[in-house]
């Protein structure tokens, strides 16, 4: 037994010297340590750029207050305000939900629940996503050459009505693939169900599977909308305006729509280009009042998108859970 | 219902008919008032000082493409590295609950309108950065540009990638720990290569977006509409959608009247061309390489 | 002298019944000594007692739900990928307690092979499968390469099915072929133990025949230990046996694995000692 003994004891203390022999993990710490500095340093700078707007855009608010929200664009930074674009981006905001919400779930709805597969389908659907891919300016050139010249007894040349239409078709992509997704992600169990009741496939659609897919559907909307205010390019091919708008008091909607406008981010755009004297009584130069106009989209259009994401995450984990 | 369902889908067909149908025509216009003007061969300036000065009816193709070149050439440097760096950390380090928090940042982040980045590159980012570093003549720059757009995609490019590695089964990162590999080299040789096929995908989405984007390089490319020929980034330049957005504020905006205005429509179709290419490379490319393995 | 001592003390196996003493102390790999795993709160297994004698098969059988899987995955130190997990207890190789704080998880695993039970071969080549634990290992050279590559297909045996194909993708074999590359990806680090986790459980019946020939072909070299929830599969290849069950907590109603009987395969399934495990190897429950 004490042979034995010897033996199992040398045994483990050679184990143990092969099980304990590590070199500290160096270049996997390293590794780890530089990944995580590029997370931080994409952070990292967004934040910069968050705080150095926020920080230029108190004294905005401050000096000017709620005026800086209800004057409309003028050629003095002392009077000069958000009005019009806030007006002009709303605007869109709406044409895009009214045009292209309804048509954007159809076709979403179309292609998961009705199309067969066939070569049309795989035509439509490789067309959606290339024009998903096309760049914004694009859109403004077709906005432009369709609706502000071809259409114009319709819209009436460079107006809200072009850019809503204009931005409408450009977000139609986002909606048709964000709403095919959540209807894809509907138990077939459901569908099966209505189905086995004799219920046709419209009314086993708009029974079943549009209200379970219903809250993918509108965190898509609402990411959509939120790309349609931030989009500038495609108003610059359109024409809004980048100086200065007059406002007639009295003007019908019609009249309103179908007449110059401009939306936030070309008062951003136009306000970058403008030489920055500081204005005689606020001091406050147009670069400063860019800051706050940069407030003020990114409240609408982070608060749209955080709101959307939040939705989305809670509706996920209720399905999941 | 189904007919009204199907209009909507197919309408998506007529509004690639009515962009290809809209570039082409606009852009063959331009072309044949060019080819009476001065020839084709005025796409490319072969005098000593070659630009695209479109007011001079002098349409340099070649300055404007070699500006986009520059411009994505340099966000991708930004934004590869830092996106892909993050996403790995995100998927494969990161505890769940920090992922929880630390992806939707990223995502709302990707929602910023890129006007808001043009901004920052005329207020900080050349001024303050990119001049003192690498000794720029002037405050904006294709170098500004390219940083300003890097750093705009970098969300784009970590969620995609994200997405990418998270797609991976954990039972190959299970078999990998299993026969004795650490962390870093699992990542490494395991995770990274499965996962392949959705990071060039993301690589060439951000590639096509970079190339697309308009605000930034109006505001910050340095150049009003007209430019000499330059392969330095360091110089002020004219990116391609630059051009298309000075030429769409700038002159008299008749279709037809101006060759000058109209080069806006042949410079949107070779942007056009130019995504159009890259977007179908991208869906290629990721058919092939998840098949292959 | 404490290591020796703890190896011959801990070979008598205590659990609820008893059986023969294991008396060859030196020939015991592993020995575990009260070893429970809880996840969080919960108590998944407790006290867990025996030994896994040196080139032998031993099976871990039981219903589905007693931690067969999870006392296996003690064995390499897998568990840790589970961030609730937690071992109390001891788990000992060779007499080295393998949860000790020094010891260096990433070597367990060289030594402590696992295959799972759902093959997941890499998505690469066949060579570049098996040859990716020796290139961990630091093994450069092509020609040492391809001789591994060789030698671990030739143990799994699957070189006569693909000599010709090494270059193709993993994933182009079939099931029972993709099992077997990673019980060859398995052995060409050259471990000592090769732990199993249902091998056969997504395969077909003749696939299963040939990997548990494979096991017996490749027993002299190894010591391996296969959960299963096939009994006639313990029955056919493995030399000892380890019965699990569950027992019912009634006032959380969790249930917690507990191991009932480990003794030689031949006498669990005619005369086994208790009466739980008579039921279960007679099949009137599991």
């Amino acid at each position: 037994m004490a042979i034995t003994a010897a033996i199992a004891a040398s045994t483990t203390t050679s184990v143990r010297a092969a099980l304990t022999e590590s070199k500290r993990d160096v270049r996997g710490y390293i590794f780890a340590g530089a990944l995580l500095l590029c997370l931080l340093s994409a952070l990292f700078v967004l934040t910069v750029l968050m705080w150095d707007v926020i920080a230029s855009a108190i004294p905005v608010f401050d000096k000017r207050s709620t005026g800086f929200l209800t004057s409309d664009l003028a050629s003095s930074p002392d009077k000069a305000g958000v009005s019009q674009g806030i007006w002009g981006s709303l605007m869109i905001a709406g044409f895009v939900v009214v045009l292209a919400f309804p048509i954007g779930i159809f076709a979403g709805v179309y292609l998961e629940e009705y199309a067969k597969s066939n070569r049309l389908t795989r035509f439509i659907e490789l067309n959606i996503r290339n024009l998903a891919g096309v760049p914004s300016v694009v859109y403004g050139i077709l906005g432009l050459v369709v609706f502000v010249k071809g259409l114009s007894w319709l819209t009436g040349g460079r107006s809200v009505i072009a850019a809503g239409i204009t931005l409408a078709i450009l977000v139609l992509p986002i909606i048709i693939i964000t709403t095919a997704e959540s209807v894809r992600a509907v138990p077939s169990g459901l569908r099966e169900a209505g189905f086995g009741v004799g219920a046709t496939q419209w009314e086993v659609t708009r029974d079943h599977v549009l209200p379970y897919a219903a809250p993918g559907i509108l965190t898509g909307t609402m990411l959509a909308v939120a790309r349609a205010l931030g989009e500038a390019a495609p108003l610059l091919l359109i024409g809004a305006i980048t100086g200065r708008l007059a406002s007639l008091p009295g003007e019908s909607m019609v009249d309103q729509l179908q007449g110059k406008f401009t939306a936030m981010p070309i008062v951003i755009y136009g306000w970058a280009n403008e030489v920055n004297k500081p204005g005689k009584i606020t001091g406050l130069t147009f670069e400063d009042l860019n800051a706050a106009a940069i407030v003020v989209l990114l409240a609408m259009v982070l608060l749209l998108n955080g709101a959307a994401i939040l939705l989305r995450n809670r509706f996920e984990k209720r399905r999941q859970g | 219902m189904r007919s009204l369902l199907f209009v909507a889908a197919a309408l998506s067909i007529v509004i690639s008919a009515l962009i290809v149908y809209t570039l082409f025509t606009e852009a063959w216009t331009f072309l044949s008032g060019l080819i009476d003007e001065a020839g084709i061969g005025a796409l490319i300036d072969s005098g000593k000082a070659p630009g695209w000065y479109p007011r001079n009816s002098r349409f340099d193709i070649p300055t404007i493409v070699y500006g986009t070149l520059i411009v994505s050439m340099v966000s991708i440097v930004v934004a590869a590295p830092l996106g892909l760096g993050a996403a790995v950390y995100l998927s494969e380090y990161a505890s769940p609950r920090a992922r929880r928090v630390l992806k939707p940042i990223l995502e709302v982040l990707a929602g910023i309108p890129s006007v808001v980045f043009g901004f920052f590159a005329l207020r900080v980012l050349g001024p303050d950065l990119i001049k003192p570093l690498f000794d720029t003549t002037q405050n904006t720059s294709l170098l500004v540009t390219g940083v300003a757009i890097g750093v705009l995609v970098t969300p784009l490019m970590a969620s995609v990638s994200e997405d990418a590695l998270r797609s991976v089964p954990s039972s190959l990162r299970e078999a990998s720990t299993g026969l004795g590999a650490r962390k870093s080299a699992t990542v490494v040789k395991v995770v990274l290569p499965a996962a392949v096929s959705g990071i060039i995908a993301a690589l060439l989405i951000s590639i096509s977006r970079a190339i697309g984007e308009t605000m930034i390089a109006a505001l910050a490319s340095g150049r009003l509409g007209q430019s000499p020929r330059t392969i330095d980034p360091r110089d002020p330049g004219l990116p391609m959608t630059s051009a298309m957005a000075q030429l769409a504020v700038g002159s008299d905006q008749v279709t037809g009247s101006s060759l000058a205005f109209q080069s806006l429509f042949l410079v949107g179709a070779l942007l056009f061309l130019m995504t159009l290419v890259l977007n179908i490379i991208a869906g290629r490319v990721v058919r092939k390489l998840r098949n292959a393995y | 002298m404490n290591g020796a001592l703890d190896i011959m003390t801990k070979v008598e196996v205590t659990s609820e019944a008893s059986t023969e003493p294991v008396a060859m102390s030196e020939a015991a790999v592993f020995s575990t000594r009260d070893l429970a795993v809880y996840y969080g709160a919960f108590r998944a297994v407790r006290e867990v007692s025996l030994s896994i004698l040196r080139n032998e098969i031993t099976a871990f059988i039981g219903p589905s739900g007693c931690g067969k899987s999870t006392v296996l995955r003690c064995f390499n130190r897998m568990n840790d990928l589970i961030p609730s997990a937690r071992v109390e207890g001891e788990v000992r190789f060779h007499g080295v307690d393998l949860y000790d704080s020094q010891v260096n998880a990433v070597e367990v695993r060289r030594r402590i092979g696992m295959v799972f039970q759902k093959p997941n071969p890499f998505p690469k080549s066949i060579y570049d499968n098996v040859a990716y634990g020796p290139r961990l290992a630091g093994v450069k050279r092509k020609g040492e390469l391809d001789d591994a590559v060789e030698k671990s297909l030739r143990g799994a045996a699957l070189w006569d099915e693909v000599k010709d194909r090494v270059k193709a993708s993993g994933l182009s074999l079939s099931g029972g072929q993709q099992q077997r590359l990673c019980i060859a990806r398995a052995i060409a680090v050259e471990p000592e133990v090769l732990l199993m986790d249902e091998p056969c459980s997504s395969l077909d019946p003749i696939a299963t025949a040939r990997i548990e020939d494979l096991m017996q072909e490749i027993k002299s070299e190894y010591t391996i230990i296969i959960v299963t929830h096939n009994m006639q599969q313990a029955a056919r290849v493995s030399d000892r046996t380890a019965f699990f069950t569950t027992e019912v907590n009634t006032e959380s109603d969790r249930r917690t694995g507990v191991l009932v009987e480990f003794a030689p395969t031949a006498t669990m399934f005619s005369t086994p000692s208790d009466d739980r495990t008579e039921a279960y190897v007679s099949g009137r429950f599991g």
